[in-house]
């Protein structure tokens, strides 16, 4: 009987085509959406790992967010070096990291910090070692592919942190590959690390304690760079924010209160920045998911149509092969197993489209692929989708096949005849 | 001595193989159709011809199982047919007989090999690929066997259909007004075709009609009337 299905489908191809593919538009649209918003939210957690609260400039609490925790927006300004003193004196802080970024590599951010960071991301050496002395620097798995960076190689820095290849470059001050990461599925993939002297030391700022030449500070200019920009090139030693990692549950309560009563700083908490970034992006993505099933529902409705049609016009046939002697389940079975194989066959190509179309965005859109939108990556949901787009397509045959079944044999070949 | 060129179950039926007392059958306070007593003994040719509304359609039912008389009995190859349950009439169709139909009712999504071959699959539960292609070979449509029902002529249609219904090897061919579509010349080679392969195969045939043209090929004929004049 299945071969029978397949060839009542093949019999009418173009509406057999046109199911497939509206249904597959369905089951796509709704692949990307979960797919999407899935590894945005898994790429969100794993990016502020460890990452209890971040403090920076005063300023717009998710900007400070995306700027030092998912390295996507530009820093609300900077913070004196004395904040990370100030926050590693508190008591339930288990550690703070600082971060002073201002400037990138052909597009990848260089962040000025301590192996502290790498090591709170998870990431690992592939090979070389962990940036120790000032100008030396650690890429990421993403950088060492995209870029084609390896030990031992020298690069400078670009100001800006937009992919400013074009704008100021610091060509006196060049960095030197020390150590490579392995991959690990979060920013830190992107991004050039190295300690945080090393971008004082390009900007001419003078460390603490440190023998700088206070007339190589004075020759550093930067022509072009915009106010948020400059904000993080002040002179005196400062950092661009501060990641905070507490090591009791009583520091959630207490520390950011603290932070914010401090004149120049602001304390902004991952989780809650990214619920309210998700929540704002969630509208978005529920209205897109509602036209989806909506679309789903009209592929349903398409399928249930044209297999209503197309049994109405075997009438004749069904009767001549209860006649011949199919079972009334035998019937039924065929009926079914043609809104399976459309809903299956339309499934498969929404998959596919999925995927592919992910696959496409991921590799053509930068920002997308910083997102670490990954096309071969399978969620758990897709089975539930295409367990619905199944069972659309079963409930859209046996409505007419049992309506079929209902008839009377003699009837109907009375009729036919 | 069984030919040994006949299934076994063929030599197996002694006497009739459709038998009816006393059958009638009356719909809405009316009788639409009437025989009473009546024998088809097997590997006979017989026609049952008669006027539109005489009941050829309505017996052609009731031998089949696809209707229950409301009076009398019929028995179809030794078995009570109106006294099984509807599953129980269902398996005899399905082991005995054989179906053709003035508009063939092909199924029109596969070629006559596959037509044949699920037949086949539905009456028997497997499929004979060599009896296929002997059955095909014997209506002469060797050459279309590929061929989709609406790519055939009227007469291999025809033929198709003859030859599905003869593949399962039922005991008994009923075929329903096979020749009214056709001219002269092809109404008497559609019959010819009919006598030859259930005459090869051992199968009773059972044709009703209107048609007069075919009635002088069959020496045993039921004339039906229409129920409430008199039989000529």
């Amino acid at each position: 009987m299945i071969g029978l299905s397949l060839a009542y489908l093949r019999d009418r191809a173009l509406n057999t085509g046109l199911n497939i593919l509206l249904l597959g538009l369905s089951v796509a649209s709704l692949v990307i959406l979960l797919l999407f918003s899935s590894q945005l939210e898994n790429r969100f957690d794993k990016d502020a790992q460890g990452i209890d609260m971040v403090v920076g400039a005063k300023g717009s609490p998710l900007q400070l967010i995306l700027s030092s925790v998912y390295h996507v927006d530009i820093p609300t300004g900077n913070v004196p070096l004395e904040t990370v003193d100030l926050l590693r004196r508190q008591m339930g802080v288990a550690q703070a990291i600082p971060l002073a970024l201002g400037d990138s590599f052909r597009s990848f951010r260089i962040v000025g910090t301590e192996p502290a960071y790498p090591a709170l991301l998870g990431a690992s050496l592939a090979d070389g070692r962990m940036f120790g002395q000032k100008m030396e620097a650690v890429i990421g798995a993403d950088v060492a592919a995209r870029t084609g960076a390896g030990l031992g190689q020298r690069f400078v820095g670009g100001h800006g942190m937009t992919g400013g290849d074009d704008g100021p470059r610091h060509e006196d001050a060049p960095f030197i590959v020390v150590g490579r990461l392995k991959p690990t599925g979060t920013v830190i993939d992107r991004l050039i690390l190295t300690n945080v002297e090393s971008v004082w030391a390009v900007h001419g700022i003078e460390a603490p304690h440190d023998d700088h030449d206070d007339e190589h500070a004075n020759e550093h200019a930067h022509e072009g760079e915009s106010a948020e920009e400059h904000a993080a090139h002040g002179s005196p030693a400062e950092v661009t924010a501060v990641l905070v990692q507490f090591g009791s549950p009583i520091a959630a309560v207490r520390l950011p209160g603290f932070v914010n009563r401090q004149t120049n700083l602001q304390a902004a908490v991952p989780a809650v920045e990214v619920s309210r970034l998700l929540a704002l992006v969630g509208v978005g993505l529920d209205a897109v998911r509602a036209f989806a099933v909506l679309l789903m529902i009209t592929a349903g409705l398409s399928i249930f149509v044209a297999l209503l049609t197309a049994l109405k016009q075997r009438e004749g046939d069904m009767a001549m092969l209860r006649v011949i002697g199919a079972s009334r389940a035998a019937i039924l079975g065929q009926v079914a197993s043609e809104g399976l194989i459309l809903a299956a066959a339309g499934t498969l190509l929404g998959l596919l489209l999925g995927h592919g179309v992910i696959a496409l965005a991921a590799a053509n859109v930068e920002q997308l692929h910083q997102l670490g939108l990954n096309a071969l990556a399978f969620h758990p949901g897709e089975a539930i989708i295409a367990a619905a787009a199944m069972g659309i397509g079963l409930i859209a045959a046996l409505i007419p096949g049992l309506r079929v079944l209902q008839s009377d044999i003699a009837d109907t070949l009375a009729n036919a005849r | 001595m069984p030919s040994p060129e006949l299934p076994t179950h063929l030599n197996k039926v002694e006497g009739p193989l459709v038998e009816t007392r006393g059958l009638s059958h009356w719909r809405d306070g009316r009788c639409v159709m009437q025989i009473g007593d009546w024998q088809l003994q097997a590997r006979a040719h017989a026609l049952l011809l008669g006027p539109s509304g005489s009941g050829k359609t309505t017996f052609i039912n009731i031998v089949t199982g696809l209707l229950t008389p409301s009076h009398g009995s019929i028995a179809v190859a030794g078995e009570p047919m109106s006294a099984l349950p509807p599953a129980g009439r269902d398996a005899l169709r399905r082991r005995t007989t054989g179906l053709v139909f003035q508009t063939l009712r092909l199924i029109p999504a596969l070629s006559v090999t596959a037509n044949l071959a699920l037949a086949q699959q539905l009456a028997l539960g497997s499929v004979d690929r060599s009896a296929i292609a002997t059955m095909i070979d014997r209506v002469g449509l060797s050459h279309r066997a590929a061929a989709r029902p609406r790519q055939l002529s009227q007469g291999e249609g025809q033929r198709a259909a003859i030859a599905r219904a003869l593949i399962t090897r039922p005991r008994l061919v009923v075929a329903d007004e096979p020749t009214s579509a056709l001219d002269d010349a092809n109404a008497a080679r559609m019959i010819d075709l009919m006598f030859d392969v259930a005459d090869a195969t051992g199968a009773t045939l059972l044709v009703a009609t209107h048609d007069g043209r075919i009635a002088p090929r069959f020496g045993n004929r039921l004339n039906l009337v229409a129920p409430g004049t008199t039989a000529p």
